[in-house]
């Protein structure tokens, strides 16, 4: 069915329905659509930059991508899309950096014992417990992961979020991290009650989630090539700690959780079982989430896999 | 703020668009909230009797507190409510509203014994009770389709005296149980321990208290807005997300 060529473009605001700009002569049909939101940047709101635009074809409906061309689009001669403003965006990179920056600092601090923090007599004293040190390099090295991963391994599908979210993750994550290093850091700490062996299971566990999660983001990268934005259902791969895939749609977050509970449990400290509680609540989220979209969007999803728990959640 | 009504009602929507639930669910639920009404109005009654028969509040909080724990403690199924989906209210507000109800009776005037002939929990015991005869009545007439005008005035006008006070004597109450609680200790977990926690529930009540500060506000213009949409039916632009 031969589309009729496009030859104009109204734009209006989703709420108020005021008509923002009108394109006549748009050059050639097939033109993408993203071409329409330069306009709107020159010509309307100077604040109104790309990422912050939301263009739809129904006010209250998706958002058009950025590779989406008015031809294939339902519209007629003359295109109506509506416009909202998504509010000031950061970019995803610069969120986890700042993000994970913190904690990595701020556990530092308790565990240097830096003053006003504890009693004036403690300060800048070390804890007489090994596994306070033990603890103090895994935490500082899973967020020193998490840094070289935003920066080097992930490939994000999209570019921004809201400029609002920096303040909410980075008080989750900073203020955990603070209330977790206080207690384990803190000269009335109690070590485990099983003593060594407890330790040395936990951090068995630990290193091997760790490791688990890692080999889930490289993974999850060689799906994607470099710029590309394409979706693949993700499969194991010759790496044994991919084969979660076989269970699991996002091993990455059960391998998250993972290594959370052997921090708990090796430092045995409630807050820290607090924290692994609420991220394994939210991680089960998304992965409900992700997993129903695969389901939704590949027929020949494999059955088995549950979101993020083998055969239970 | 356990003396607001709010629930972040949607059930106000339901004027333009009937959501259909199962003959059960209107049963119980109608039933639920009836009685709720019978048993506000009877803590009403009894607080009415005691002080007249006194002629003083002192003692009062006493005689009253099995029938308020039991009836306020029932509010929880609201809750579930909201979960299941028979009641069309946001999960987390009901919530945090039956929460910081549950928070009252419970830690505060139950557990600190020596506040409670404050005039303050006169003062939050008598807001709590003619908003709930309200709220619930309005839902009983509301299920039966039979709204009496009055009672949806009520229901979206006395808060704006109501949820100030109530919020006044909550604070009081609050705030003269604090020596109680530092000087006794309780609820409190102090290092070492081999959990390597500590809990300070004298730190923490002020926290509530500053709690208040940002909440109020916000559930109260909340109110505020869903009075000017009921009574008024004025529309209200959406905040974009």
């Amino acid at each position: 069915l031969q589309h009729p060529q496009n030859c104009c473009v109204e734009i209006l605001d989703a709420k108020t329905k005021e008509k923002l700009c009108f394109l006549d002569k748009v050059s050639p049909p097939g033109s993408p659509a993203f071409l329409i939101w330069d306009p709107l940047y020159v010509g309307g709101d100077a604040q109104w930059y790309p990422a912050r635009q939301s263009i739809r074809l129904d006010p209250k409906g998706k958002s058009l991508k950025d590779e989406d061309i008015l031809q294939n689009l339902p519209v007629g001669t003359t295109a109506t899309l509506y416009f909202r403003d998504l509010g000031a965006q950061i970019s995803w990179v610069t969120v986890f950096l700042t993000e994970y920056a913190g904690p990595l600092l701020i556990y530092l601090m308790f565990y240097f014992r830096v003053p006003f923090i504890y009693s004036p007599k403690y300060d800048f004293t070390t804890s007489k417990h090994w596994v306070v040190h033990l603890a103090c390099m895994c935490h500082s090295f899973h967020y020193v992961k998490r840094l070289l991963e935003t920066l080097f391994v992930h490939r994000f599908s999209h570019g921004t979020m809201p400029l609002r979210n920096i303040f909410k993750n980075c008080a989750y994550y900073w203020g955990f991290a603070a209330w977790m290093a206080y207690y384990i850091n803190h000269p009335l700490y109690t070590p485990p009650a099983y003593g060594e062996e407890q330790i040395k299971v936990a951090l068995v566990i630990f290193l091997f989630c760790q490791i688990g999660n890692f080999s889930i983001h490289i993974a999850l990268r060689n799906l994607r090539p470099p710029g590309s934005k394409t979706r693949k259902i993700p499969y194991p791969t010759k790496n044994p700690f991919t084969w979660l895939f076989l269970l699991v749609s996002c091993p990455n977050y059960t391998y998250e959780v993972g290594s959370w509970v052997g921090f708990t449990v090796m430092t045995q400290c409630l807050p820290v079982a607090f924290f692994t509680l609420v991220g394994f609540i939210q991680m089960t989220i998304w992965a409900k989430g992700k997993h129903r979209s695969y389901l939704k969007e590949f027929r020949d999803y494999p059955p088995l896999r549950s979101p993020i728990l083998p055969f239970m959640l | 703020m356990a003396s607001g009504e709010d629930d972040g009602s949607v059930e106000e929507k339901d004027n333009h668009k009937k959501r259909t639930i199962s003959p059960f669910a209107l049963a119980w639920l109608t039933f639920y909230n009836i009685a709720m009404t019978a048993g506000w109005m009877v803590l009403a009654v009894a607080m009415i009797r005691f002080y007249f028969e006194k002629g003083t509040h002192k003692g009062l909080y006493k005689s009253i507190s099995k029938t308020l724990k039991f009836f306020q403690t029932f509010a929880v199924l609201e809750i579930l409510h909201c979960a299941v989906g028979i009641v069309h209210t946001s999960v987390i507000v009901t919530g945090v509203q039956v929460s910081s109800r549950i928070f009252m009776v419970w830690f505060v005037t139950n557990s600190i014994k020596q506040i409670q002939n404050e005039e303050s929990v006169l003062l939050f015991l008598v807001v709590w009770t003619v908003t709930e005869i309200t709220r619930y009545s309005f839902y009983t007439f509301n299920l039966l389709n039979h709204l009496p005008y009055f009672i949806k005035w009520a229901r979206y006008n006395l808060f704006i005296i109501l949820y100030p006070v109530g919020v006044a004597g909550e604070l009081m109450t609050i705030y003269a149980a604090l020596p109680i609680v530092q000087k006794s200790g309780m609820l409190s977990v102090r290092l070492p321990n081999k959990y390597n926690v500590s809990f300070d529930y004298y730190y923490f009540l002020i926290i509530v208290m500053i709690s208040y500060i940002p909440l109020f506000p916000q559930l109260f213009l909340h109110m505020l807005r869903q009075r000017r949409k009921v009574l008024h039916g004025e529309v209200f632009v959406e905040k974009d997300d």
